[in-house]
């Protein structure tokens, strides 16, 4: 169904950005934020009203479509600007603009006192529009736009503090790691287009790519998948693309929380659910997809255990957490992903909007070994963190605990037996990192300095009731996925909405059934595991106040060492790839092919002929008799030449 | 009306003389009427040539608004011009950049400004020209007069080394031409003997017979004509020499008109004049562009000196021009044409930036700037901009373009489209790199303290580039319209005949899926 | 009437003038074995004409003659400038515009 108000979803914030990036500092500030708040508002609101169109609409037939002009069109590939929305995209438009519009909120209060306010909100106005067209466009040329769109926001706003070198190289780190992913992602999309063209098909519209892509034959399929997850990889900070997200929290924390945890990395958990009819003929695809999100979650989790700048912890924990979802879809509960990708867009944008709490309480303090018993100064902040540490530790009853363990439980249903494994002792990590993170900051003793202790204080209104909203989808977001198996028990029959709702849009997997026991085993054993994980933080850094990095760092120096200074891939990818391209380009390229082989040969060709012209011009004497002698003997050889012969 | 309509392409074309014969009169210490009158010439230019636009059917193929004198019966050789999508938006995007380039040498030229603002309309006169003939004679005529103002324009306007870079410009461009022209000669004689009409014009040559081995030959000569012009790998090493010396007027119109001429060159004449020839060569060409591609973005990455950095950054660029011509299929030849306007406007964009920060500065060695954004915000915005464009940010005009030309070689051969994709990747480093040196961090140089942001007159030139930036990349339809008919004939004389007509040595076989033809 | 003498006068004096040209060193010299040169040519093209029974060769001497008091004109007030400026006219000295 034609539904017209789509493109204003996406448009009204790109009005934002536009009326913020030029009117900018004349508007002032109260102008700039009530622009910036209103046009992603308003973009939520539609995307309510779409919601509730969708929603009177049959099952099968929920697709509602916008199409408002061609955009490409090139013999007979054409592109057009089309929006659509199916229950996919509508919950990821709404967390997106509902996620945003809190952010914008809190951003109010936060970024009050900076002077690029206005550059700040119009940067955050294109970003939704960006990562609004990502999740809303009907063809893959379009979401890529969005896909770009949001990776340069990311960028603008990473290097929002361009004066600080960090920052500027963060911004530009964080762009040339994407562009990286996006040149496998370009290459699978050219091949998919390619070999569906030449079965006759050429069209990168999700549906009829979904229709047709059953053609192919497994090996190109995987090929695609594998390419276009190269692309995810980049996006959503996975390995090997990951380095990154952690250097990305440069940027203001509002950015970090709604970009860098809540919307955009989660991008590519959107393009691998979005291509789920690719990725379920391609087993081998979805297989890596799995292996890898298993992998990160847990790399991630071991880095974010010792790190010491509070917002770093939960860049690990993101991408940790990111892992997670790639392992949902890679493990083909598609649904499950999705579900975890919101539950953890609430929570983990409210931890980085708490966190941004605790440093705006700080003075800007980022280093948890500085911080300390904020639990009483701070209370509302406290209360918040704590529900989303919660949360995001997977203890029963809040919503990270029901998105997680549908993944988990999916995992091992569906045979990957390892990578439930490896997202099995993540749980436990992740309740570590989390309470590791709370005991530093908010129990235990003050060891904040005396001049920072002296200006603790609360945050304003406009930044603490986003927290709170937050915090109440944190805990309540996950009713709306309870899995089957816990709403059996208290007789609520059909508890998984969210799969439900969502299940037109995937492809009906093979169930696979586990014994009810089996299942309730898994639920204990990771609620297990989460649980030990919060007490084991505690109980070490709480009740026994040790300090385990200095014993560890004692222990196993190696160890400690290495996960530190996070594997160093960092300077492994600084000495194997760029230092050498660099050497190769200026040394080699440059200094000696283009300057000696290539203009050597041209100046060289130059410098010989102006030589044998020096030689040359002796034979012009100069002496008009000379001339004349030699004029002579040529006129009477050639006359004897002629007479003679 | 009826008149302007008939004679629409020789007004464009010998407008920009007459307004150089009116400024001739002027006398030299008058600048400021001098400065006006030739922007007025240039405005009025582009106004007149949006009338081609209006005249233009996209829907019909072949040439259109032809005009056609005879100049030296006793050759046959004709005053012969006419438009199709592909010179329609090259001669468009001429009488585009000059006034720009007019107005934003204001300030910048401090000597002789009369002979420079005058030398720049005698050039014009030879670009469009160039883009418009079709008679052979008649476009080496105008090949070789636009390189004289040129050279000029470097020569005396140019930094401390111009004399070298102009005279580098001359003779490479030259060494190139006159091998053409003996192959347009050779071509006259043997289209002459076959078919008893002596001719230079080009759409009767098309269809000449030559053995393959002679196609081979007269394809060398021409397409290296080009590819100096272009300027392809290994015949780049004039374009930086060119671009640091000369003045920025001189900078912008080189990179965005004056290398599309190589690029029209391999579409409009060495490749459909000796398809057999020029499908043997496609693979060589491939590789030296994709070649050209990563070279010229690697080397980019290394420069110290931004405009350097911007003419290696050229040489990638076009290599994905010609890429797009080579492999030879709609959506690729599309993009190839619709690139070539996009680099005009994007590089352009960059060397009027440059010129800006230089009349600033003095200097444009990255190392000498930082922290820039902080006091000239605007200015860092509109880079940004170009910059963004630059990389092919979608949204933006070099997206579409690079899209088609990698999606079409794609489908021409994926091997292409896999290595000449890292120039994506590449483009970003360089750019980004060069961006940060120059505006993000802190103002650590003294020298950088009183930078003034742009003035209004400067952000008027910059105005009508961002526009046309945006413009093709948020709605590129109506130049795709444009150039399909062009791209599609010139697919036609390029692919079917090779089959027919002898092979000069067989080369791998493009293959295209049916539905793309 | 013996036109082989002829022709072989005129084959002499041009040989002389030939030999002036490119032996003398005096400017003035130098064109009066220029002159005499195309006197030979003269006496050549009459005796031509006469021998060929055409006014071709005599039409071409007027012209010659004309042609030749013109140049001698410009060439004497050649050499009287040169003689102003550098007080000479030794033609081997005549070197300046060599680079």
């Amino acid at each position: 169904m034609e539904l017209n108000v789509l493109r204003y979803i996406v448009l009204s914030p790109l009005i934002g950005f536009l009326i913020n990036g030029i009117g900018g500092k004349r508007l002032g500030h109260r102008a700039v934020g009530l622009v910036a708040n209103a046009t992603v508002l308003i973009s939520f609101l539609i995307g309510v009203y779409a919601f509730t169109v969708l929603l009177s609409m049959p099952v099968n037939e929920r697709l509602l479509t916008d199409t408002v002009y061609t955009w490409i069109s090139a013999g007979a590939l054409t592109i057009d600007v089309k929006l659509m929305m199916d229950p996919l995209s509508v919950v990821m438009a709404l967390v997106v603009s509902g996620v945003g519009f809190l952010i914008h909120v809190y951003s109010l209060g936060y970024m009050h006192e900076d002077r690029g306010y206005a550059r700040y909100f119009s940067f955050l106005n294109l970003f939704m529009f960006s990562m609004l067209l990502l999740v809303l466009s009907s063809n893959i040329v379009l979401m890529f736009v969005g896909w770009e769109g949001v990776g340069l926001c990311s960028y603008l706003l990473i290097g929002f503090w361009y004066e600080k070198d960090s920052a500027a190289n963060a911004g530009k780190k964080a762009f040339i790691t994407n562009r990286i992913g996006d040149y496998g992602f370009l290459l699978g999309l050219f091949l998919l287009a390619s070999s569906l063209a030449s079965k006759g098909v050429l069209s990168l519209d999700f549906t009829a790519m979904a229709g047709h892509v059953a053609l192919l034959s497994p090996a190109v399929l995987t090929v695609i998948g594998v390419l276009l997850f190269v692309g995810a990889t980049g996006k959503s900070a996975q390995l090997p693309l990951y380095v990154w997200l952690p250097d990305a929290m440069e940027g203001p924390t509002p950015v970090s929380a709604l970009i860098h945890a809540a919307t955009m990395v989660t991008a590519g958990v959107y393009m691998i659910a979005r291509m789920n009819f690719l990725y379920v003929l391609a087993p081998t695809a979805l297989e890596v997809v799995a292996v890898v999100g298993a992998l990160t979650a847990l790399y991630a989790a071991t880095i974010g255990l010792v790190q010491n700048d509070i917002k770093r912890v939960l860049a690990y924990s993101t991408i940790s957490q990111l892992g997670y979802m790639f392992m949902g879809v890679g493990v083909g509960a598609f649904s499950a992903g999705i579900f975890h990708l919101m539950t953890h867009a609430f929570f983990k944008a409210l931890l980085f909007l708490a966190a941004g709490s605790v440093m705006h309480a700080l003075s800007g303090e980022q280093d948890m070994r500085k911080m300390g018993g904020l639990r009483t100064k701070i209370p509302v902040t406290y209360a918040v963190f704590l529900a989303a540490a919660l949360a995001i530790a997977g203890i029963p009853g809040l919503s990270g605990f029901f998105s997680k363990d549908s993944i988990l439980a999916a995992a091992y249903g569906s045979g990957h037996t390892v990578v439930w494994l490896l997202g099995f002792i993540t749980a436990l990590l992740t309740g570590l990192y989390i309470f590791r993170l709370m005991s530093m900051t908010f129990y235990g003793e003050s060891r904040i300095d005396e001049h920072t202790a002296h200006h603790i204080h609360e945050s304003p209104k406009v930044m603490t009731v986003p927290l709170i909203i937050l915090a109440a989808l944190s805990i309540i977001g996950g009713y709306v996925g309870v899995p089957r198996l816990l709403g059996n028990i208290f007789g609520w029959h059909d508890s998984d909405m969210f799969v439900h709702f969502l299940a037109p849009v995937f492809p009906v997997v093979p169930a696979h059934k586990m014994p009810v026991a089996v299942e309730t085993w898994l639920m204990i054993g990771s609620i297990a595991m989460a649980v030990l994980g919060v007490f084991a933080a505690l109980y070490v850094y709480v009740t026994k106040r040790m300090q385990p990095a200095k014993s560890a760092a004692q222990a196993v120096p190696g160890l400690y060492r290495l996960l530190l200074n996070k594997y160093y891939v960092d300077e492994l990818y600084n000495a194997v790839i760029i230092r050498p391209l660099m050497a190769l380009s200026r040394s080699f390229l440059w200094k000696f092919f283009d300057v000696w082989i290539v203009d050597g040969t041209v100046n060289g060709s130059a410098y010989v002929t102006e030589w044998a012209s020096a030689r040359l011009r002796k034979i012009q004497t100069g002496d008009f008799q000379v001339y004349v002698t030699i004029f002579l003997i040529g006129v009477f050889s050639v006359l004897a030449y002629f007479v003679l012969r | 009306m009826d008149f302007l309509r008939e004679n629409i392409l020789s007004v464009v074309i010998f407008l920009p003389l007459a307004g150089l014969l009116a400024g001739a009169f002027i006398n030299r210490e008058s600048k400021s009427a001098l400065r006006w009158l030739t922007l007025a010439v240039a405005v009025i230019e582009f106004a007149v040539s949006l009338l081609l636009v209006v005249w233009f059917d996209p829907s019909a193929t072949g040439m259109q608004l032809v005009e056609r004198y005879t100049w030296i019966p006793a050759y046959n050789i004709e005053y012969h011009v006419g438009v199709d999508g592909l010179s329609l938006l090259l001669i468009l995007l001429t009488t585009f950049l000059t006034p720009l380039v007019l107005l934003g040498s204001w300030t910048y030229i401090k000597k002789q400004e009369k002979d420079y603002y005058l030398w720049f309309l005698a050039l014009e006169t030879g670009m469009v020209g160039v883009f418009a003939s079709l008679d052979l004679i008649l476009f080496y005529v105008f090949w070789e007069a636009m390189l004289v103002p040129m050279y000029i324009i470097i020569g005396v306007w140019g930094g401390p080394r111009r004399i070298y870079a102009a005279v580098k410009f001359f003779i490479y461009t030259m060494f190139g031409s006159l091998l053409m022209l003996i192959a347009i000669i050779y071509l006259y004689f043997a289209h002459g003997s076959q078919t008893g009409a002596y001719t230079f014009d080009v759409l009767k040559l098309y269809g000449t017979y030559l053995p393959a081995s002679v196609q081979g030959w007269l394809f060398a000569a021409f397409a290296l004509s080009f590819a100096i012009k272009v300027p392809l790998f290994p015949f780049h090493t004039w374009l930086p020499d060119a671009h640091v010396e000369a003045p920025t007027g001189g900078s912008v119109i080189l990179a965005g008109v004056l290398l599309k001429m190589g690029t029209y060159g391999y579409m409009r004449f060495a490749m459909p004049l000796f398809p057999a020839a020029a499908n043997a060569f496609l693979p060589y060409l491939a590789v030296l562009a994709i070649i050209g591609i990563i070279y010229g973005a690697l080397v980019a990455m290394m420069q110290p000196d931004i405009k350097k950095l911007v003419a290696y950054s050229s040489v990638s660029h076009l290599g994905f021009v010609i890429l797009g011509l080579v492999a030879l299929n709609i959506q690729s030849v599309d993009g190839a044409v619709l690139q070539m306007v996009n680099h005009g406007l994007s590089t352009g964009a960059l060397f009027l930036l440059v010129g800006m920060l230089y009349e600033r500065r003095h200097t444009r060695e990255l190392s000498e700037f930082g922290g820039i954004a902080k006091k000239m915000p605007v200015f860092a915005t509109i880079f940004m901009i170009a910059t963004l464009s630059s990389i092919g940010l979608p949204g933006l005009n070099g997206f579409v373009g690079e899209f088609l030309i990698l999606i079409g070689s794609f489908f021409a051969k994926p091997a292409y489209a896999v290595f000449a994709g890292t120039g994506v990747i590449l483009g970003a480093v360089y750019m980004l790199r060069t961006y940060q040196k120059v505006f993000w961090g802190r103002t650590t140089n003294a020298a950088n303290e009183g930078l003034k942001d742009m003035s209004p007159r400067e952000i008027i030139v910059m105005v009508p580039i961002l526009i046309m930036i945006v413009w093709i990349g948020v709605y590129p339809k109506p130049f795709l319209a444009i150039i399909q008919s062009a791209s599609k004939s010139y697919i036609q004389y390029v692919r079917p005949r090779a089959a027919a007509l002898p092979v000069y040595r067989q080369g791998p076989a493009f293959r295209t899926p049916e539905r793309l033809k | 009437m013996n036109y082989q003498l002829l022709f072989v006068l005129s084959f002499v004096l041009f040989v002389v003038g030939m030999i002036g040209v490119a032996m003398r060193r005096n400017v003035i010299i130098v064109l009066v074995s220029l002159e005499l040169m195309l006197n030979a040519v003269n006496i050549l093209f009459v005796s031509a004409s006469k021998y060929l029974h055409t006014l071709d060769g005599q039409v071409f001497v007027i012209m010659v003659i004309t042609i030749a008091a013109a140049e001698a004109a410009i060439a004497l007030a050649l050499v009287v400038r040169l003689f102003r400026t550098m007080g000479m006219v030794k033609i081997d000295d005549l070197k300046r515009l060599k680079w």
